[in-house]
């Protein structure tokens, strides 16, 4: 294959007229490319949703702060978590199951691409309609009727009574249209794993990567659904005059939440399973040993898919239900740490004995490991509900999920981008940018969000525009606000490395870290049929039987 | 000393939580130490040496006795955290009355607090007074959208839901002024709907709830005041006991004077705060739900003489 | 590495299958969310017409479970390649479906106009119409395409290699009315 033309098409012809390859994406039904447009899009608002979270530190920075008012301030905490959950985490999340999982399969496509592009621009169509909020529409508080009721929208603050205008209905709609399209894609993964893997390639053979996506998936068949029912819900009381958390006809706001936390736990779920995929990929073969563990590991993962669905409630702790009700959350809650820990050690063991490479995707996942323990722990704090009496709907809580999706699922993407960078462009990455992205964000990452504990422990809540001096939160809030100025440099640097790269970066070959898994076999970029001929494969690591036939995987498996 | 951390309870409830917390927060400081110093170990002992010879090393694909080591110990823990924290869950929240425990029923609105004493024909707004060494049972209801009562120091949170009435409990050890203030996003102004609970010994409360009690003073002297207070539409939201004035939206003011604050704790209850407040509620509150009330000034001082003598 | 055709034995499911019945698990979890919304407001309605109101829909029970034997059949007929006979079973299965709709429709009429329940009335009325309609909505949804389907007929289009796509949109309907059975239990058996 050429190196000097990294373009889409195969090597030798003239790059053709912008538009047509603008209508080529935009039109594309390919999963790799769309997996890049999710990739792309899920990047944009990670830049964005990161503006609302400075304009939140900076307003908290100092008690009584008057950057922006109260009407302002609650718009942007509900845009900045609607944001990062809806049109961050979710696309990149579908945008890199879509590109990889037919790829790790040995396919050709998913099982259904026209489905695929559908649900990609139904995603991306329902942000930019959220977006438009800012600039649309009529409500109480003049121009712009962002949605300001929080991301998870209790009632009867959603109801037409205490939000009049059109604030709700922009959340309410851009999330159920982007649900369908989470629900296609999900779909669509689910039947392409249990329909087009290449021959050979058993349930119990498929990369560690597959397995975490198809339970991500079904999660997503089975928590984004009860959203879509609880939206239409709050439709009918906003629009028919329905009563379903209408509290003043005998509605109950508590439905809301169950529903809502029926979808949310799950939610998160989705989130971090793929995020676990990256990390059991990357860590095995950055430390050159297989996966320690790789049937526990599945049987973890489908423990986690299956418990995840019976701890939503521990986010109503405070709510008032029996005291039975709360006991049955403790319990449920705190098992699912055992399947989650059990993961954490099976990485520690694939690094146990290894020789370990300090790369740019393993330096994150080595990160993530530490950042998801810590995040872990608390987590198991606030599953004491006592304790959780305390800690909830406080700075730790804000603390803990941040640990989470940033310490934990940002890190492990932020790994993924810089692993599989040189299989999608073709090029290698700089190094030396990838390690100052990692440093600054590091430190950007617990100078804010270990500070951010400590308000919580001295009661400070969440989502108030302004805090009183004198309860001994101020000096914590300050220095979260400072690593505010990290992050955003970290992900520049990042940002940056990305372009030039794609530019100046050397030619990377088929694959530059001596992997194991199939898309390692073929060309960087992939052709767009992926593989000329279709693999059979006889063990997990299909690619380490090929560089060490005298030892093969499949003599152990 | 933060007044409102969560690790200096005062309050039966608040101090139960603590001891488990302690319990809940060993376990997890153990398990960190032992797992980040593994990890710590691996990351140096198993890094590529620069004398590498670029073997792979021994491939390990699991040890059954390893899994069922790392499962069950922490399906172990798992379980004594579990039956630790079902304890309390239980003794708090079904946590009985007692001979001389009192009830008060707390009342969510839109920014601010309501209390009623019901066997003490007491009704009084954002500053809540209880005995010391007496357990007091709070009824917790919402006018409107969600709440959250949450004063740190003395208990846990719980949350106030239309439609769903809940129930907590204090028990303070000593008197003083604990704060708090509102846990579940209300909307606009939910920043600034403080809590202020005072712990009065038996004899001190008692006199409070006497003074509050009782009607309204009617002081002949603000008489062009009260006027400015009935004719414009203050009676539609307030209640001043014993007058004209019966509105239920908004705070009692029978005995504003007897507070320390005003707006459910943003300012400090002075002459020349309660004018500006009058006069425009969004300077101190923006977006609270008293609107302005476009009195002059002459007005405004005659309102504020008034209410200025509602001890 | 040898090519998939020198596997004749890997068969993997189909993947409409897999898709379909994947959307089934997402449309029943919609369905239970609002079944639990029906049975939790059962009985507290404040005041307005209760579950009592609500008159068995025997007939277009019957018609509507019938017309997944109809379109049984009609898959089995173009399998055989019989596409005259699978045409008459498809607008049979049409033909009970519109029946089923527009009973429905006269059943709302009648508690709109003589009962006075809307889906403002109270929280029965706010249930009922809503689980109801969604169902109806998807029965909607499912006569479109059968619809779709009877014209493709009509031009001659669909023949014998088609049949397993069709298969999938009878497995739709299949599920609708599986759906249905649920929801005439919750609401007609059990609710009221």
């Amino acid at each position: 294959m050429a190196t000097t033309d990294v373009g889409w098409i195969d090597a030798g012809t003239r790059p053709r007229p912008l538009v047509d390859r603008l209508q080529d994406w935009v039109t594309t039904v390919d999963h790799k490319r769309l997996g890049i447009l999710y990739v792309g899009y899920g990047l944009l608002f990670l830049v964005i949703g990161g503006i609302e979270a400075t304009i939140l530190r900076l307003q908290l920075v100092r008690p009584h702060n008057g950057f922006v008012s109260p009407q302002v301030f609650n718009q942007m905490f509900t845009m900045h978590g609607t944001t990062m959950i809806f049109f961050v985490a979710m696309p990149l999340v579908f945008g890199f199951a879509n590109y990889l999982v037919p790829l790790m399969i040995g396919a050709r496509d998913m099982a259904f691409p026209r489905l695929n592009a559908f649900s990609f621009w139904l995603t991306a169509f329902s942000g930019l309609f959220l977006y438009f909020s800012f600039v649309g529409g009529f409500g109480l508080y003049g121009a712009g009727t962002a949605p300001d009721v929080g991301w998870f929208a209790y009632a009867p603050l959603t109801s037409k009574t205490f939000s009049p205008g059109h604030s709700t209905d922009y959340w309410t709609l851009a999330l159920l249209v982007s649900g369908f399209g989470s629900i296609g894609t999900a779909i669509n993964i689910i039947a392409t794993i249990a329909s087009m893997r290449c021959p050979g390639m058993t349930l119990g053979k498929m990369p560690l990567l597959v397995w975490l996506n198809l339970v991500m998936a079904s999660l997503v068949i089975l928590a984004v659904s009860p959203l879509t029912a609880a939206q239409i819900m709050l439709l009918v009381d906003r629009y028919l005059g329905g009563h379903f958390f209408d509290t003043q006809a005998g509605g109950s706001a508590v439905l809301w939440m169950h529903f809502f936390w029926v979808f949310g736990h799950p939610e998160v779920y989705v989130l971090v399973l793929p995020a676990f995929a990256f990390a059991s990929e990357i860590i095995p073969v950055f430390s050159r040993k297989a996966m320690f563990g790789y049937p526990v590991m599945v049987a973890a993962t489908v423990a986690i898919g299956f418990i995840s669905m019976s701890v939503w409630a521990h986010h109503m702790f405070t709510v008032g239900m029996t005291s039975a009700g709360n006991t049955f959350f403790v319990l449920t809650t705190m098992a699912i740490a055992v399947p989650t820990g059990i993961k954490i050690f099976n990485w520690l063991a694939t690094m146990w004995g290894g020789k370990i490479y300090f790369k740019a995707p393993m330096l994150f996942c080595i990160a993530f490991l530490f950042q998801f323990l810590i995040a872990g722990l608390t987590g198991v704090m606030m599953s004491s509900a006592p304790f959780d009496w305390q800690l909830g709907n406080s700075y730790f809580v804000v603390a803990h999920f941040h640990y989470v999706i940033v310490g934990g699922i940002l890190f492990c993407i932020f790994a993924a981008f810089y692993y599989w960078y040189p299989k999608v462009t073709g090029r290698m990455y700089s190094e030396a940018l990838a390690k100052l992205h990692f440093w600054l964000f590091v430190i950007g990452f617990h100078l804010t969000f270990d500070s951010m504990h400590v308000p919580g422990l001295l009661g400070m809540p969440r989502r108030i525009y302004t805090y009183e001096p004198g309860r001994g939160w101020d000096t914590w809030n300050f220095l979260t606000t400072v690593g505010v100025v990290f992050q955003a440099a970290g992900v520049l640097a990042f940002v940056f490395n990305l372009v030039r790269s794609y530019v100046r970066g050397r030619p990377a070959g088929n694959d530059p870290w001596d992997a194991w898994t199939l898309e390692w076999s073929t060309t960087s970029p992939p052709p767009e049929y992926n593989y000329a001929t279709v693999p059979v494969v006889k063990s997990r690591r299909p690619l380490w039987d090929l560089k060490h036939p005298e030892d093969p995987d499949w003599k152990y498996e | 000393m933060s007044p409102t951390s969560i690790f200096a309870p005062l309050s039966t409830p608040a101090e139960s939580i603590f001891e488990l917390s302690i319990l809940v927060l060993a376990i997890a400081a153990a398990i960190f130490l032992v797992v980040a110093a593994l990890l710590v170990y691996s990351v140096v002992k198993f890094r590529r040496k620069r004398n590498d010879d670029g073997r792979e090393p021994a491939q390990v694909y699991g040890s059954l006795q390893v899994e069922l080591a790392w499962t069950i110990t922490p399906v172990i823990i798992v379980l004594v955290l579990f039956l630790a924290s079902a304890r309390v869950v239980f003794a708090v929240q079904d946590a009985p009355r007692t001979k001389d425990s009192l009830e008060v029923t707390v009342v969510g609105h839109q920014f601010w607090w309501e209390y009623r004493y019901p066997g003490l024909k007491v009704v009084t707004a954002n500053e809540l007074h209880v005995p010391v060494g007496t357990r007091t049972f709070l009824n917790l209801l919402s006018a409107d959208t969600d709440h959250s009562f949450w004063v740190p120091r003395l208990a846990g949170k719980t949350d106030l839901i239309p439609n769903h009435p809940n129930g907590t409990w204090i028990e303070p050890r000593e008197t003083g002024l604990y704060l708090g203030q509102c846990a579940q996003y209300c909307g606009t102004q939910h920043a600034k709907m403080l809590l202020r609970v005072y712990v009065d010994s038996r004899e001190d409360f008692d006199r409070w709830a006497r003074q509050q009690a009782a009607a309204a003073r009617d002081d002949g002297r603000v008489a062009g005041g009260r006027r400015v207070f009935e004719q414009t539409a203050c009676i539609n939201c307030h209640t001043v006991s014993g007058t004209a004035a019966n509105g239920r939206f908004g705070p009692d003011l029978t005995h504003l004077m007897s507070r320390g604050t005003l707006g459910a704790g943003v300012v400090s209850n002075t002459p020349e705060n309660l004018r500006a407040w009058i006069r425009r509620p969004d300077d101190f509150k923006p977006g609270s739900l008293m609107p302005p009330m476009g009195l002059s000034e002459s007005q405004l001082d005659a309102v504020t003489a008034y209410l200025s003598t509602l001890q | 590495m040898s090519t998939a055709s020198a596997n004749p034995d890997w068969v993997l499911p189909d993947r409409g299958r897999v898709g379909m019945f994947s959307l089934f698990a997402s449309e029943s979890a919609i369905f239970v969310i609002f079944i639990v919304a029906y049975l939790f407001y059962a009985g507290k309605s404040v005041s307005g017409p209760t579950a009592s109101v609500l008159h068995l829909p025997v007939l277009l029970t019957v018609c509507l479970l019938s017309s997944s034997w109809t379109i049984h059949r009609a898959v089995a007929a173009l399998r055989r390649g019989e596409v005259g006979s699978f045409a008459r079973s498809w607008v049979a299965t049409i033909v009970l479906g519109a029946v089923f709709l527009g009973g429905t429709a006269l059943e709302w009429r009648h508690l709109i106009r003589d009962e006075g329940l809307t889906i403002r009335t109270n929280l029965f009325g706010t249930t009922y119409y809503s689980l109801v309609g969604l169902h109806a909505f998807h029965v909607t949804v499912g006569l479109i395409a059968l619809a779709t389907v009877a014209l493709l007929t009509a031009g001659g289009h669909v023949k014998r290699e088609h049949a397993a796509r069709v298969d999938l949109l009878g497995l739709y309907w299949h599920f609708v009315d599986v759906v249905w059975i649920a929801v005439f239990l919750v609401v007609y058996v059990v609710g009221r």
